[in-house]
């Protein structure tokens, strides 16, 4: 059997989280005998991209301890005013108490709160999953979908990845679309939650109205694309035949609040026409319908192919590719599985120009792998993410993370920093010429190997290794 | 009291994150590698004589030019060798002369004052048994105190604790301080129980090692090259040879890295040792590891980079005399690297991986204001491979002799345990007061 490590270093670093140091099963060597079958047999796991842990809290429970904790931190807040008041009142001299107490206050800001707790518990389970994957291949998928479909600002952002985006991450686009914008971290982040229908009952009442932002951007980024085939009416009516889309309120309802509900009397009635086609009145069911149609739209199907060729192959993807993912989404109806192996099996997706660079999540799990690390430490990547410009479920925008290079490339320095940082930690554990090796392969430069071999230290080594191009890019 | 810490995988702070950070907690705060301490017992044999003796190693990663160190001025052949980049007793920096032979590098002025009041010895043309010239292989050899390579797990200030005694008052109020799964330089890695304290600023990147990425971007990828100029300040890239293409000039910001975070590290990991070894009940061994000696290019002995390295090592040097009290008078400081450098200066004014080099030893428990060498000269026909300093004293001799005399180790220990194979290479014996 012909072994081909070159391909099977390609497919770790493109594909999935890269190389793991010790691991008979996500290795160069594991998968250098058939490295584009390795990665087609990760897409046949049995439930692969689904995170089974009972101890997650569902999104609605996640919710209702964040707004519970926030209100009491609020009711405090207010009894320490008053006090502080009183205070004064009775001793005007008096300075003011939590401004001369920096360390409490930032204390308070560090304290293991549930809704941090939470936070940690999703990220936990998101970047175990990543690094003891074998290639990574499907939490690749995952996580460009959660970014395609990003929630920000919000208590269930770790749920929501779990809840809307991972049982469908081999399963049909429309699925995910129909999970996705109804799920109610989505409706709460895009303000379809507050949007009510001006003709509605409640509209009449409370004389307010539309939010437009949720059905902009499944417009504009979740499915059609800008500037494709639609126009600001569209956009007005798809808002209308969106209203009622809401949750329940979390203040009122402990226990079902955050959860999705219909709302009727938040709906706009009526049949509303949109890129063409009518939908009759009919409740939830009119923007299900709506959604449907968008799932399979061709402009749909060449957003979504451009968009995974852009993330895995180039910024400017080769248009034969952008064509091959397209006319696959097409066919099958949005079939994600297909457009994946669609995506593996082509040609243009083995190029051996490496034309991205890895974003700094991705990067910061394939450092440990790399040095093999068996414990990893949540709080230490997430924050190590964070520093490098890519917060964990906190996207400054509806847009997500970017996948163009020269948002990244500004960050080399911080990433050097942050390399030294890490092989500082564990350098003494690892010898950095076997790294080489095992991590890059036949794609390690002949520069970069005389780098490492020649470092002042193993900490320099590691940091050279993990800093070089051939690594920090895809 | 220092926070000790668990085992700790990685670290989110530095000066630069500090800002942009949702709030660290301490723990996270805390972690990394740096500082580390092996925990002493307190020798009980040492005790029993009413002494509490301090031992400290800060091993130089990256081989020190012990010539650049500390100069043979009285040698015939020394300026021949090095020429415009020989440290001599004249010039606007004059070495700072230690006998009628040997000067000290100039940005050492704390090491040259101790010397004075004899609290400062030097060995020099001294070195490992390690006679090729890999880094990796060579800190190894240094820290494993093993006469040859092979896969190590433990250093010889480890094995050396291992085989003191106790003293039995000493450790029942700190065992809990041996629930600690450090990240550890070999040289204190062992069965004997560690524990570490990390510094809250982390070593920062060496502008050496900026370098050496900045130049294997610019062989292999010129794109990530103009990416990390981008976030570089002046001073680097033209250190580097300027700009890969052009761009606007970068100011350099003061403190964001450099000289004066280097010198800020050192600083204060090294005072944070003395303050733990100086602790009535603190810890009475440690070890720390100090980056940044390969100096390929550019070495600038005199004036420039590694005059600057010099500098901070003496500024940390000046720490921990401070720091350390009292307890200076009982205390053993040693400097050692894993190699020095080429004798003469190669193409790019700076040294390749060589031999012989200087061990420094400062401390009050010491009899100093000396310089031990057996000196081999400088002559071609006197250096070894006719390339570098030739080494006349077995490091092994210098570090037994201290381990002997100021820890109390059992001189059979040393031989067979702590330097395994060592028993030709005698203790030097006089190093103490």
């Amino acid at each position: 059997m012909t072994l081909d490590p070159r391909n099977a270093a390609l497919a770790l670093h493109r594909f999935g989280f890269g190389p793991k140091l010790g691991s008979t099963s996500g290795s160069i060597a594991a998968i250098a005998s058939d490295p584009q079958g390795a990665l087609l047999a990760e897409l046949e796991v049995p439930k692969a991209g689904q995170i089974v842990n009972p101890n997650l809290a569902t999104s609605g429970a996640a919710q209702r301890t964040g707004f519970e904790f926030a209100y009491a931190r609020q009711a405090q807040m207010v009894l320490e005013r008053r006090r502080r008041e009183a205070a004064q009142a009775e001793n005007p001299g008096a300075g003011n108490a939590m401004e001369d107490k920096p360390a409490e206050a930032a204390a308070q800001a560090n304290a293991m709160t549930p809704p941090r707790r939470n936070f940690l518990d999703e990220a936990g389970a998101r970047i175990n999953a990543a690094h003891n994957a074998d290639i990574g291949f499907v939490e690749r998928l995952v996580w460009f979908w959660s970014n395609h479909f990003c929630v920000a600002g919000t208590y269930m952002a770790g749920a929501y990845e779990r809840e809307a985006i991972r049982p469908h991450v081999l399963g049909r686009f429309a699925d995910m679309l129909q999970a996705a914008e109804g799920h109610p971290a989505m409706l709460d982040y895009l303000d379809n939650a507050q949007s009510i229908g001006p003709s509605s009952d409640e509209g009449i009442v409370r004389n307010r109205g539309l939010n437009e932002n949720l059905a902009r951007e499944i417009l504009e980024l979740h499915t059609l694309g800008v500037r494709t085939v639609y126009t600001q009416a569209d956009v007005t009516n798809f808002a209308k035949v969106i209203t009622g889309w809401t949750m329940l309120p979390t203040r009122d309802n402990p226990e079902h609040g955050g959860e999705f509900v219909f709302n009727p009397r938040m709906h706009e009635p009526g049949e509303q026409t949109l890129i063409g086609k009518t939908y009759a009145g009919g409740g939830v069911q009119q923007g299900r319908s709506v959604l449907a149609d968008l799932a399979r739209h061709p402009a749909t199907a060449k957003h979504i192919a451009t968009k995974l060729a852009r993330h895995f192959i180039a910024d400017e993807p080769p248009p034969a590719l952008i064509e091959r993912l397209t006319f696959r989404f097409f066919e099958t109806e949005g079939d994600l599985k297909e457009v994946a192996k669609a995506l593996v099996t082509a040609p243009e997706a083995w190029a051996a120009e490496r034309a991205k660079i890895k974003r700094p999540s991705e990067w910061v799990v394939a450092t440990r792998r790399a040095a093999g690390r068996k414990n990893i430490n949540t709080q230490g990547m997430v924050g190590q993410q964070r520093l490098l410009g890519e917060w964990l479920w906190q996207p400054s925008a509806p847009t997500g993370y970017s996948d163009d290079n020269a948002a990244w490339l500004s960050g080399l320095k911080l990433r050097l920093q942050s390399a030294n940082t890490f092989a500082q930690a564990v350098a003494a554990d690892v010898d950095p010429r076997e790294l080489v090796d095992a991590t890059l392969g036949p794609l390690a430069t002949a520069e970069t190997r005389q780098a490492v071999a020649r470092a002042e230290t193993k900490v320099q080594a590691l940091t050279l290794l993990i800093v070089a191009p051939e690594f920090q890019r895809r | 009291m220092i926070d000790m810490i668990e085992t700790m995988e990685t670290t989110m702070r530095s000066p630069l994150q500090a800002a942009t950070f949702h709030p660290a907690t301490r723990r996270e705060l805390l972690r990394g590698s740096g500082v580390l301490f092996a925990w002493a017992f307190v020798p009980r044999l040492a005790r029993a004589e009413g002494r509490d003796p301090r031992f400290l190693t800060i091993v130089l990663r990256g081989g020190l030019d012990g010539l650049a160190a500390v100069a043979p001025v009285g040698d015939p052949d020394w300026v021949k060798l090095r020429g415009n980049n020989a440290l001599t007793l004249d010039g606007p920096k004059p070495g700072l002369p230690l006998d009628s032979f040997f000067a000290l590098n100039p940005a050492m002025p704390n090491v040259h004052r101790l010397y004075q009041e004899g609290h400062a010895t030097i060995v020099h043309a001294a070195a490992t048994p390690y006679r090729e010239r890999s880094h990796f292989d060579g800190q190894d050899m240094l820290e494993s105190g093993l006469p040859k390579l092979g896969a190590v797990d433990s250093g010889w200030l480890n094995r050396a604790l291992a085989g003191l005694a106790p003293s039995p008052d000493a450790i029942a109020s700190h065992r809990k301080a041996f629930a600690v799964g450090p990240i550890t330089p070999l040289v204190v890695r062992g069965a004997a129980p560690v524990l570490s304290w990390v510094p809250p600023r982390l070593q920062p990147v060496s502008d050496e090692t900026t370098l050496r990425v900045l130049d294997l971007y610019r062989h292999t990828d010129p794109t990530f090259a103009q990416g990390l100029e981008e976030g570089l300040g002046a001073a680097i890239i033209a250190k580097a040879g300027g700009v890969t293409e052009a761009r606007p000039d970068v100011p350099d910001i003061p403190g964001a890295g450099g000289i004066e975070q280097v010198r800020a590290y050192f600083a204060e990991a090294a005072g944070a040792a003395a303050k733990f070894l100086a602790a009535p009940e603190g810890p009475r061994v440690g070890a720390l590891a100090f980056d940044g000696w390969d100096t390929h290019v550019q070495e600038g002995a005199v004036t420039g980079r590694l005059a600057d390295l010099l500098g901070a090592l003496d500024g940390a040097i000046g720490a921990i005399k401070t720091n350390m009290g009292d307890a200076w008078n009982e205390t053993v400081v040693t400097l050692v690297t894993e190699f020095g450098r080429t004798a003469r200066v190669n193409g790019n004014q700076g040294t390749d991986h060589g031999t012989g080099t200087v061990a420094l030893l400062l401390g009050g428990a010491l009899k100093g204001g000396r310089v031990i060498a057996d000196w081999p000269g400088v002559k071609e026909t006197d250096l070894y491979e006719k390339r570098d300093l030739k080494a006349t004293t077995d490091l092994r001799a210098v570090l037994k002799g201290l381990l002997r005399d100021h820890l109390r180790a059992d001189e059979r220990a040393l031989a067979a345990d702590v330097f395994p194979g060592s028993d030709a290479v005698a203790p030097m014996t006089g190093l103490l007061a």
